[in-house]
Formats: structure tokens, C-alpha cells, sequence
């Protein structure tokens, strides 16, 4: 018996993918395009995408990195932007000789497995975007490999231009080649931070002094004293209590000393935090590929046996989005870690022997680090700092569990909720707190505030870290205009059989009418109200 | 023992009334019964309003329903009793830019006038007077001076800790799995945390409600869902953020976000051991976005930040089911059947006086009772096409 269809489910409309590959690669870094080579080397059809050269717009919007409002009128110009991301991605050449499709400028905000609940999906797709149209692809297996992004902490006018994350710079300075700042003050003194401060150098530009809540240096000596040579001073014990404001931006930086010590202001046009990466997880969210708390791999990561399988047998990971340490990966590990994922790729297709079950990649715990940061923010700056800059929300309304300021509270009954009697009812959420406080809920879609309101939630909650879920990512991973969303293809059958509910006839006849001769006569369509 | 579960009336852990989800509906029906001091404990697998009662698009304006009058009375209300913003907001503008749904929201706003509430049927020109967004291609619709929306997730919010300040108990992360009877009564549930006990058990467990009647061997026909919503970012906030029409439902938040909804279901079906699946987005989200940039030309530019599904449960025909059972007389039912949120206010008080009173005080829900699906074949849902077919395995 051939089974009855309900014509307004989503059974068949969705529109199969405008391509199909064997492998889809999502980032074009060194960890990407060497999984893309060998898999395309392997006889694959791998098709390569990568965001880059990311839409102005974006940047302005701290997205897919904390720009913090330093990029230079160049990244509006996408015809030297491209040049500038081929050259500065020198394997990108292998890979096209290889034989790999690769859509640079082209972002993806989703994939999408079939699953119990998803069980009507055209195969496993992802959704791409070159910021004009949107499409889909389909995969037999995917390779995340879109790296690591800042761990950004606040401190007072850190919600102006010139406060900015390490990775973004390095985005800005040595693939863009658009960093429009002079002087900077580096927050943070471990081996991104010294990198950020060498590549500063190589550019010409200012380093005013690399500020350390640690009583030592964190880096490599050697690397330290080379820019006390160069007479810049890590200055240990000390924190960023604020940041200076004007008409441009950050003028300079206020700095406590953490033994009480007087403060001191630091003339500079640019803050740039270097105080850890996180690994991009968001397209394994979308996948619904589990995550976990994992310190020593950076934060919140897929699980995994090999460091580059996932919990999902079609997704695989490759690079910093896998795991990140305080110190930037070499070239050649990068490179080596995503030819393991390729081979990984290879043997849950038939092709190759399965890996070794190696451990992933782990680095000393860095949560603690971060955490004492956050420790020496909170104890010079107070309360009345933001945690979440797209929706004013301060740490002080985080912590008292506070409605936004634009709803007129009925009664004063507000004031005896927070984190300890949310957290008295339950453990506490992270999305919980989205939807009461509005924190994370903005269009930086919480690139800015995601680790320090869990920082926060932590230490308010008085709980530990591992005991908050992290905070769902959604699709779309990027925020895209509706009409560009609105060009995603649209079978027939969506669009001849779109239901605003259920489309269920009988159940928005009127009460008054079930039952009487009425109810067959009465002509209403299905509309939820 | 967990302190907060606090005892039934024979001293066992639990509570006077027990009710079984702490969705929009249970939390209301809690509220309305602390407020007229019983004991009362809610029980959720999981958070509050985590499921389809946080999930959705807000509305309040549900006319259909033998509950109407009383939520429009209850919902301008709502903040000052509950002691907590729910963002509650009156009035919805409907308009459509084609003839066949210009006529739809016309026989609504029919609908509405002859239930003696005021709406203006409003010409183009109208639409665009009144909404910013819309542009040329508005064609008319309907301006409802009752209905409106609120913020589902703040709203759950507000009752479940209206609740703790009237004395009320919630007992979150803890799963029910099956009723306990004895001598032709309800006397407790089987949770995660123990048996609790208690004197009345109200049911208002979604999605899980039939698989909990089951346990008692009573047949609760229901099928299950997954529908999605997408929210943009913040835009200028327009004269009434109740706007909606062409296919798709939603509001502007009181924030300025775009968050809509519409378009077609997925049926699933849920594990047998009470889990929830996870609830992702898919590339549908791209066919919200065209029928929301349609309804409103001038936010083609507006970006989309987040999607979001949730699991929604309906009944045969698609009726809620509200009725405090003859056997067991001391258990009452409440599937309000995907339309849940916006009556809530009222569906609590017709529980509370099914609870107390044996019989709601305030209208004839007489229609809503479970006895109406008896007979119905085993294989319903097939028959409808509301199953969810066999997932091929991608290799």
C-alpha cells in the first residue's frame, strides 16, 4: 500500500542541492587546503569553500572575528581583497592543480544531516553564500576546518573602535594587509601574543607595551627579552581597567596594578587581546555534532577518538577548529593534521586503512588562565561593564538575572531573583540566560561575549565551568540579509503547498460552531493566530 | 529527599497537586492553583518552557477557541499578576499581498467582529500607513483591535517564578515516566527523583502526554512535529509589532527583532523512553526569509542571526483536549493540540477550576473532551500522512 503523504509536511519539498561532491571543505587554511589536495589526489570530487575575502559589512559587524572597528576602507574593495587572500595562501595553487573546486569570498552557515528529526532533508547539504545568493551543496562527508577565533574579555570602553582580538588582527594585518591602526597595546603576553606583537613589528607599526595579569611573562623568554630590546616592556601584574574614549576610538589604556598599586595610562589608538582562541565550533552545532567542554583542547569541541573524526560519521574536523593552544600552531603541523583528516575521510569511505585511535592534540589546560583574567577584570573594572555588547547588557544585569532596561518591570518582585536563585532551581543554562537577559542574542550572533558570560555564569553561579552547556549556534552561522536567504531555491511543491500552521481545516472552526450544521459550511482557511 | 518537593496530603513526597510539565500550560494551571492556595509541585523533564512553549511565535489572538474571551480579558492583565514582564502587547495587523489571502484575513477579521471585538479592514495604502516595512506590493488585510503577543520565553519565566512566590513548588531536570494508580485513582508518578504522591495530577505534557497515558492504559491520540521560526537582527521598532500575513506568523519583538514562523512540518516520532530528539533548523529557514522579505519589502536587507525548531504535538483535529477525566476523576488532561501559548492565561484558569471545582466556571469547554476520539483506528496518523517516513541512511 503506497502511504499516505500529508501535502503540507515538509515531505519532498525540500530542493535537492544545486551540486553534489564527495567531500566539501570548508575553510582554506593551511589545515583545509592540505585535506582538500590529498583527498582531490585521492580521486575525490572535493569542492573547497572559504569566506574570505569576508563582506565589509560583516567586518563592521565583529564577524566572522573581533575587528574591533580597525579595518582599513580596504576591505571594501573585493577585487584586491581576493588578490590578497590568493596570495597569501600559497597552497591554494596545489589544490586547484589537484583538481579541488574552490569558491573563495563563499561562507557557509549551515549544515544540515538527516537525523530522526530531519529525516526529510535532500541528503546531507550545507548552505553556501557568496553574500549575493544563497544555494546548497551535497556531501558524502564534510571537513570543518574554519580555525579558532579570539576569546574576548571586556573591560570600560571596550564597546569602542580600537578594542580588537589577536586572530583579528592577524586577519587584518598579514591576510588583508587593511589594519588601519598605529599604536597598540597588547593584552596578554603568551606565544599569540608575542606573535601579534612580532607581526606588528613587521609591519611598522607602534607596540606600546604587552600588559600581563600573570606575575611573569607567559612566552618563551628569548621572545620576551627580544622585545624589551626593542623597548617593549611586558608589563606583569597589571590589567586593562579602561580604555580611553574619542572621536576615533580608543585613545589609550588605563592599567591597574594588581597589588594595589597606583594606575597608569597608556597613550595608544588600538587594544588587541591576546588572551587565548577558542575553536569555531558552529558548524558542528548546526550538524548536531555532540560538543563538550574540553580545556586542554581550547573550550567548547566536537568529541573525538583521533582528533579529527567526529561524533557524527559524515563530519570530520581539521585544524584549530579541532583544538587550539595558547601558542599558534606550526604551518607543517597544521598541514599534517589536515592530511590526517583527509585520511580519515578516505577510510570511513572504504579507501584507506583506519587511523590510529592517536589522542587529539592537547595543550595544558587554559581555562584557568582565562579565568584569572576574568578575575582581574571584574575585581578593577566592578559591575558596570558590559558583558554583551550588542545588547547593553552589563555584568551586573547578567549577574541579577535582569529583564532588558526597555521593559518597565510590573513589580519589585525582580530584585530577589539572580544567578544564585536561578541557580538554586537548577543547573544553570547559558541559553537560559539568552532568553531572560538577552545576553548573546545579538547579530555578533556572540563571537564577543559567548566564554565571558560563561566566565561569569561560572563564577556568579559559584558552579564550575564544565557544568554550563554551551550556548547553541544556529543557522544561519553568519547574519545574511533575507533576500539573500530569500534566493535559496524553491521547488514547486513548497511553494504550492505553504502552510502558516498545521493546516489542519477543523481547528479554527469557532468553538461555538463544532458540532452544529454550521461547521461544514464555515469558510475560513488554516491561519494561526 | 529533595527539600523542594515538599508532601501530599497523606504525608508522602510530593504534593496536593501535581502537574506534569512545566510547559506554558502547566505553569499556568500551577499558577492559577497557587493562587488559590493549593499546594502545588510542577515536574519537567527539563527546563521551563524549554520546549514548544519557548519556542513560538507569540501570538495571542485565538478565536477558534472556546477559551478566546478569557484570554483577551487575562493577557492586558497578565504583567501586573504575575509580578514579571511578559512584553505583552495588544492589537495584530494582518495583510496579505494576493487576492486569496486578502480574503482569508478578511473572513477572520468576520470572524472576530461577530465575536463583538472592533478590527478595520484596511486597503493598501492602509497597510503601508501603518506598517513601515511593507511596501508596494501590500494589498490589504486586517487591523484586530484585540490579540496581540507576548515573549513566549520571558512569559513561561514569569509564571514559573509567580509561582515560587505564592509558595508553589518546580521541580525542573526530572523526568516522569509513568502514573501510579490504585482502587480507580491517580496516587502518584514514577520520576527520576522516586515516586511522589499526590491528591490530583494534572497532565499537560505535550508531546509526552500520550506516551504517560499510555502507562494507565488510556489512549491519547497524538502525533508530533518539528516547525521552524527565524529572527533577524534588531530593526526600528514599527507602530505595532503584531504584524504579520503571507503564510507566515510572527511579530516584532519589543527588542526590534523580525522573529516568524509558517511553512511546512516535519513528522517525527519520539523515542519510546520519554527522551526529546533534538530539535535542529534546516535550509527551510531560506523560505522564511523570502516570505517575510515578500510581507516586507523594505527589511530585504535586514539580517537573519538565528533559526530555531521546536516539537509540537496535535490531535486528530487539532482541538485541545481539556477535560478533568471521569476515571480517573482525579486526573485532569490539558493538550491544548499546537496552540497553547497564547490561551495559556486562560487555559490555567479552567484547570484550576476543573481542579478545585470539578468544572470551568467561566465557559463551555465541554467540546474539548478526550471521549470524542474514542473508536478512532490504531493507524489514524497513518492515514493522515502524519508519521515520519523511514530515514534512509546516508553512506
Amino acid at each position: 500500500m503506497m502511504s499516505v503523504i500529508d501535502a503540507h509536511s515538509i515531505a519532498g519539498k525540500l530542493a535537492a542541492p544545486e551540486a553534489t561532491v564527495d567531500v566539501l571543505v570548508v575553510g582554506a587554511g593551511a589545515a583545509g587546503v592540505a585535506a582538500a589536495t590529498e583527498l582531490a589526489e585521492a580521486g575525490l570530487s572535493v569542492m573547497l569553500v572559504d569566506e574570505n575575502p569576508v563582506d565589509a559589512a560583516l567586518i563592521g559587524m565583529d564577524v566572522p572575528h573581533y575587528f574591533g572597528g580597525r579595518a582599513g576602507a580596504a576591505v571594501q574593495n573585493k577585487g584586491r581583497m581576493l588578490e590578497q587572500v590568493v596570495a597569501s595562501e600559497p597552497a591554494l595553487e596545489g589544490a586547484l592543480a589537484a583538481g579541488v573546486e574552490i569558491l573563495l569570498g563563499t561562507s557557509c552557515w549551515g549544515v544540515f544531516l538527516p537525523g530522526p528529526a530531519t529525516r526529510e532533508l535532500p541528503g546531507a547539504v550545507a548552505g553556501l553564500t557568496d553574500d549575493a545568493r544563497a544555494w546548497t551543496v551535497g556531501f558524502r562527508r564534510i571537513v570543518v576546518a574554519i580555525g579558532a577565533r579570539d576569546l574576548v574579555v571586556y573591560f570600560d570602553g571596550a564597546d569602542q573602535p580600537g578594542v580588537m582580538g589577536a586572530a583579528a588582527f592577524h586577519a587584518l594585518a598579514a591576510r588583508y594587509d587593511a589594519f588601519d591602526g598605529r599604536r597598540l597595546v597588547i593584552f596578554g603576553s603568551d606565544e599569540l601574543a608575542l606573535a601579534t606583537a612580532e607581526l606588528a613589528f613587521a609591519r611598522g607599526l607602534e607596540i606600546a607595551a604587552l600588559i600581563e595579569v600573570d606575575a611573569t611573562p607567559r612566552g618563551p623568554a628569548q621572545r620576551v627579552s627580544a622585545l624589551a630590546e626593542r623597548g617593549v616592556p611586558v608589563l606583569c601584574g597589571q590589567v586593562i581597567k579602561s580604555a580611553g574614549r574619542g572621536p576615533t576610538g580608543v585613545t589609550g589604556v588605563e592599567i591597574a596594578s594588581l597589588d594595589g598599586g597606583p594606575a597608569r595610562t597608556i597613550a595608544c589608538d588600538t587594544v588587541c587581546l591576546a588572551i587565548g582562541l577558542v575553536p569555531v565550533i558552529e558548524l558542528f552545532d548546526t550538524a548536531g555534532v555532540p560538543l563538550a567542554l574540553d580545556t586542554d583542547r581550547g573550550g567548547f569541541v566536537a568529541g573525538s577518538t583521533d582528533g579529527v573524526s567526529t561524533g557524527s560519521p559524515l563530519v570530520f574536523g581539521a585544524g584549530d577548529c579541532m583544538a587550539v593552544s595558547a601558542a599558534l600552531a606550526t604551518r607543517s603541523e597544521t598541514e599534517a593534521h589536515g592530511r590526517r583528516a583527509a585520511r580519515a575521510v578516505l577510510a570511513s569511505l572504504g579507501r584507506a586503512d583506519p587511523l590510529d585511535t592517536s589522542p587529539p592534540p592537547r595543550n595544558a589546560d587554559q581555562l584557568a588562565y582565562q579565568r584569572r583574567v576574568m578575575e582581574a577584570l571584574l575585581s578593577t573594572g566592578g559591575l558596570n561593564v558590559l558583558a554583551c555588547q550588542c545588547e547593553d547588557v552589563t555584568r551586573a544585569d547578567l549577574l541579577g538575572v535582569r529583564a532588558p532596561r526597555y521593559l518597565a518591570s510590573p513589580s519589585d518582585r525582580s530584585v530577589h531573583r539572580d544567578l544564585a536563585t536561578l541557580a538554586a532551581d537548577g543547573p544553570l543554562n547559558h541559553d537560559q540566560m539568552k532568553r531572560l537577559t538577552r545576553v548573546s542574542m545579538g547579530p555578533c550572533q556572540a563571537r564577543r561575549c559567548r566564554e565571558q558570560v560563561a566566565m561569569l555564569m561560572a563564577m556568579g553561579g559559584g558552579v564550575p565551568p564544565e557544568s554550563i552547556p554551551v550556548a547553541g549556534y544556529r543557522a544561519p552561522v553568519r547574519p545574511l540579509p533575507l533576500a539573500v536567504l530569500a534566493t535559496l531555491e524553491e521547488t514547486d511543491a513548497m511553494a504550492a503547498n505553504w502552510p502558516i500552521w498545521f493546516s489542519i481545516a477543523s481547528q479554527w472552526i469557532p468553538y461555538d460552531l463544532i458540532g452544529t450544521d454550521a461547521e461544514a459550511t464555515f469558510i475560513d482557511d488554516h491561519t494561526h493566530l | 529527599m529533595n527539600p523542594g518537593i515538599g508532601t501530599d496530603a497523606r504525608g508522602r513526597p510530593g504534593a496536593s497537586v501535581i502537574v506534569v510539565g512545566g510547559g506554558v500550560t502547566g505553569l499556568s494551571s500551577a499558577w492559577w492553583l497557587a493562587r488559590s492556595g493549593v499546594d502545588v509541585l510542577v515536574i519537567d523533564k527539563g527546563i521551563v518552557g524549554w520546549e514548544a512553549s519557548g519556542r513560538n511565535g507569540g501570538g495571542c489572538t485565538h478565536y477558534q477557541s472556546a477559551l478566546f474571551h478569557e484570554e483577551q480579558r487575562l493577557w492586558p492583565l497578565m504583567d501586573e499578576l504575575l509580578g514579571y514582564p511578559t512584553e505583552y502587547r495588544r492589537e495584530r495587523i494582518i495583510f496579505a499581498t494576493t487576492e486569496p489571502l486578502l480574503r482569508i484575513y478578511q473572513s477572520i477579521g468576520e470572524t472576530i467582529g461577530r465575536l463583538g471585538y472592533e478590527w478595520d479592514l484596511l486597503d493598501g495604502d492602509a497597510v503601508r500607513e501603518r506598517v513601515p516595512l511593507a511596501g508596494d506590493s501590500a494589498l490589504g488585510g486586517i487591523h484586530l483591535k484585540v490579540g496581540g503577543h507576548a515573549n513566549p520565553q520571558r512569559t513561561v519565566q514569569a509564571y514559573a517564578w509567580a509561582i515560587q512566590d505564592l509558595g508553589g513548588r518546580i521541580l525542573q531536570h526530572t523526568p516522569v515516566r509513568a502514573i501510579r494508580m490504585a482502587g480507580g485513582k491517580v496516587t502518584g508518578i514514577e520520576t527520576s527523583a522516586g515516586v511522589l504522591g499526590c491528591d490530583h495530577l494534572v497532565l499537560a505534557a505535550g508531546p509526552q502526554t500520550g506516551r504517560l497515558m499510555a502507562t494507565i492504559g488510556i489512549d491519547v491520540p497524538l502525533a508530533v512535529a518539528r516547525a521552524e521560526m527565524i529572527v533577524t537582527e534588531p530593526v526600528p521598532l514599527m507602530p505595532i509589532g503584531g504584524v504579520d500575513g503571507e503564510g507566515i506568523y510572527g511579530r516584532q519583538t519589543l527588542r526590534g527583532n523580525l522573529a516568524y514562523g509558517g511553512g511546512p512540518h516535519e513528522w517525527i516520532e519520539l523515542p519510546e523512553d520519554g527522551e526529546m530528539l533534538s530539535r535542529p533548523s534546516t535550509p527551510l529557514l531560506g523560505h522564511l526569509a523570502r516570505r517575510l522579505r515578500q510581507l516586507l519589502p523594505k527589511a530585504g536587507h535586514v539580517r537573519v542571526i538565528r533559526s530555531w525548531a521546536g516539537l509540537i504535538e496535535n490531535t486528530p483535529d487539532g482541538r485541545p483536549i481539556v477535560e478533568r477525566l471521569a476515571e480517573p476523576s482525579n486526573l485532569t488532561l490539558c493538550i491544548m493540540s499546537s496552540v497553547g501559548f497564547g490561551l495559556s492565561p486562560a487555559t490555567g484558569h479552567a484547570i484550576r477550576d476543573l481542579v478545585i471545582d470539578g468544572a470551568c466556571s467561566f465557559t463551555d469547554i465541554a467540546k474539548y473532551n478526550l471521549a470524542r476520539f474514542a473508536g478512532i483506528p490504531a493507524d489514524w496518523a497513518a492515514q493522515k500522512g502524519w508519521k515520519a517516513r523511514p530515514l534512509e541512511t546516508a553512506t
